[in-house]
């Protein structure tokens, strides 16, 4: 018998580099399937739909054209000319501004819990945004479609007349009485109210995973509460508040009924004056033609339908970005 | 954060916790929030006058500060953790904290720079005095006395989404203080924590890319940033190799000349290397509260304890 050698060796003959074999248990082979199983089913789902709205979404395509169906502000079923741009801009418009009233307002609500409310009342809190987080937003819509609509008018009155150094807030210069229902603002502000739930929830939860050493080693060097939420507390969250006002945006994009009853009827044209009548909104577009559609305005929504998801895609991929462009150290 | 699942955990071993109405009879005033004052007085407190310190004396920064506590009690709810502790930390000197764990040395420390407060349910009573200036008292605020009265925590905690740089001025940007040379500061106190020459090329790098015992010589650097009178500093070396350990004990020695050092230790040898003087805890049966046993030099506490508890723990005999 020969010793095994001590310390180091040059011999190459058996120095071949090899990766354990793994003896997966019953068990982990019978979960590995249906993990495995559970995935796939997902992935064709969700191919089958893309598939099945582009296979939709043809005809009316095929019929006006590609660039001019996502370059076009129109609607016109009799003749079958369908364009989405002006939705897609009045999608965009309603759901910015929800995130910019539903955004601070979530965020200073999460803080609050966390920080500043009595142990009992945050705990209250957090249970019950929790709660609204999970209700259907048609709830909140309804809520602000009673609270919001007329009592906004005035408010709408208001900015144009004393806002007028900000483009977005003049009226437009059509002659006689301006209408002040049915307008993005309004619309904004309703599902704004609807998203502030899940953006708080979220991004409440994020942010109370700070380690408590950090929230510690920022007021022993003297910071104030603060300091700390600016110093530490918002860096660390920063990507949680973002995911979570990404999950907001989309459900600000696809918002339906609520913007639906707000606007009543649907502009198809980008219109800048957000306070006054006339907005687009693509969800809001499919729920109102969809009942009494002919077959090529039915296959003109889908696409619209498709932009939807393309915009949300888009938006979401952009945030992702931005986070990851901003995010130092990791 | 979540001071929330801290207060759960307290909250299981205790349930009396939440009950506000079980507060010690001598609270006086009902706690509001943790970080203000939600100190409940043991001594009937004569009102201070609440003058401005002037520039230039005791309460300024630059030199070192003796540091006295006066018993000092404290509770997690209802429950005493700290019975009439009294010591007095001098200028000059490093005072060592040790005895067995559980014994309340780092609630003790806590206490010194008004960070035990931070915890919902934690109440205190009795007086500290920075050069006889009760840092409970109304001339400091409470972000006053954690600038003048710095800490460094058993764990690392740079923090993370800071450069090394940005991490020594942190305590600046988070108190809101001015500071003209910023370059010469960041070398500064990262040579006094024995940093500089492993860090000086990569100063814009995380806070994280560092090793541990780096992690925690620039967690010291950070306080000194700040210019404190007193530095506390529990356990810095327990997640420490030997050669940091080192390193950071010689850091000890040479800021000790400046700032008064207050150090828990459960490293009997580290306590001697470093400590003038010793003060030793203990909790002297199942549920009563800690206390100091006995306190004095070093020396002497090593070699001649008069109790012999303290003979036991320094020789290895228990804890
Ligand atoms: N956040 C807290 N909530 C409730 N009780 C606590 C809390 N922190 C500490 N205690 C209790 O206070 C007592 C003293 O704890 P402390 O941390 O001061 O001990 P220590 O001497 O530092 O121990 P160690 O040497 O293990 O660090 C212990 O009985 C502990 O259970
Ligand atoms: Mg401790």
């Amino acid at each position: 018998m020969v010793a095994p050698p001590v310390g180091f060796s040059d011999d190459p003959s058996n120095d071949i580099p090899i990766r354990p074999a793994d003896n997966p248990t019953v068990g982990d082979r019978i979960f590995r399937v249906i993990c495995v199983a559970s995935a796939s089913v997902a992935l064709v789902i969700i191919a089958a739909t893309a598939i099945f709205l582009l296979n939709k979404s043809r005809p009316a395509l095929a019929k006006t054209g590609v660039w001019h169906f996502f370059t076009a502000s129109v609607w016109n079923a009799a003749v079958g000319d369908f364009g989405v741009l002006g939705l897609v801009i009045g999608t965009i418009t309603i759901a910015t501004i929800a995130l910019i009233v539903a955004v601070p307002l979530a965020v200073g609500m999460a803080l609050f819990v966390n920080e500043y409310a009595p142990p009992r009342i945050g705990r209250t809190l957090t249970a019950v945004i929790d709660l609204l987080a999970a209700v259907p937003s048609l709830i909140f819509g309804m809520w602000g479609y009673f609270a919001f609509k007329n009592h906004l008018i005035p408010v709408s009155r208001w900015i144009s007349d004393h806002l007028v150094a900000i483009p977005f807030f003049r009226l437009s210069n059509a002659t006689g009485k301006p209408d002040f229902t049915g307008s993005s603002m309004i619309a904004g502000l309703v599902v704004g109210m609807m998203i502030v739930p899940i953006i708080t929830s979220v991004s409440r939860d994020v942010m109370a995973r700070v380690p408590r050493e950090q929230c510690e080693g920022a007021l022993a060097l003297g910071g104030s509460r603060w300091a700390m939420i600016r110093d530490v507390i918002l860096p660390y969250g920063k990507s949680g508040v973002v995911g979570a006002t990404m999950l907001g945006f989309g459900r600000a994009l696809g918002e339906t009924v609520a913007v639906a009853l707000v606007l009543q009827n649907i502009s198809y044209q980008a219109n800048p004056h957000i306070v006054q009548h006339g907005a687009g909104s693509i969800a809001a577009n499919i729920f109102l033609r969809f009942g009494e559609a002919s077959p090529l305005e039915l296959s003109a929504l889908v696409a619209s339908g498709v932009a939807l998801m393309a915009l949300t895609f888009t938006v979401g991929f952009a945030a992702r970005r931005v986070v990851a462009r901003t995010t130092r150290f990791s | 954060m979540s001071f929330d699942q801290f207060e759960r955990e307290v909250a299981t071993q205790d349930p009396s916790l939440e009950d506000w109405n079980g507060l010690p009879p001598i609270v006086a005033a009902e706690p509001d929030s943790w970080s203000s004052g939600l100190i409940a007085r043991e001594i009937a407190k004569v009102p201070v006058p609440s003058t401005q310190p002037m520039p230039g004396t005791s309460l300024g920064s630059g030199s070192p500060a003796t540091l006295a506590a006066t018993d000092v009690s404290a509770w997690f709810g209802s429950r005493k953790v700290l019975q009439r502790c009294s010591l007095r930390m001098e200028a000059r000197q490093v005072t060592a904290l040790i005895g067995p764990s559980g014994c309340g040395k780092s609630t003790f420390l806590r206490i010194l720079n008004r960070m035990h407060e931070v915890i919902r349910v934690a109440k205190v009573a009795g007086s500290v005095e920075l050069d006889g200036v009760d840092i409970y008292g109304r001339e400091l605020s409470v972000t006053q006395v954690r600038m003048r009265i710095g800490m460094v925590f058993q764990k690392p905690n740079p923090f993370p989404a800071m450069s090394i740089r940005e991490n020594v001025l942190a305590g600046l940007k988070l108190s809101g203080t001015k500071s003209t040379d910023r370059d010469a500061l960041v070398e500064e106190c990262l040579t006094r924590a024995g940093l500089w020459t492993e860090v000086k090329d990569r100063l814009n790098e995380g806070g994280m890319s560092l090793s541990g015992g780096q992690q925690q010589r620039l967690c010291i650097a950070r306080s000194l940033a700040v210019r404190p009178r007193v530095l506390l500093m529990d356990e810095p070396c327990s997640a420490l190799d030997p050669i940091s350990t080192r390193v950071v004990e010689e850091t000890i020695q040479q800021i000790a000349d400046d700032i008064t050092i207050v150090i828990v230790t459960h490293n009997m040898q580290q306590a001697q290397r470093v400590s003038h003087q010793c003060a030793f805890f203990l909790v002297e049966e199942q549920g009563v509260p800690g206390r100091i046993v006995e306190a004095g030099a070093t020396d002497h506490l090593f070699n001649q304890p008069s109790d012999e508890r303290t003979l036991a723990y320094v020789t290895g005999r228990f804890g």
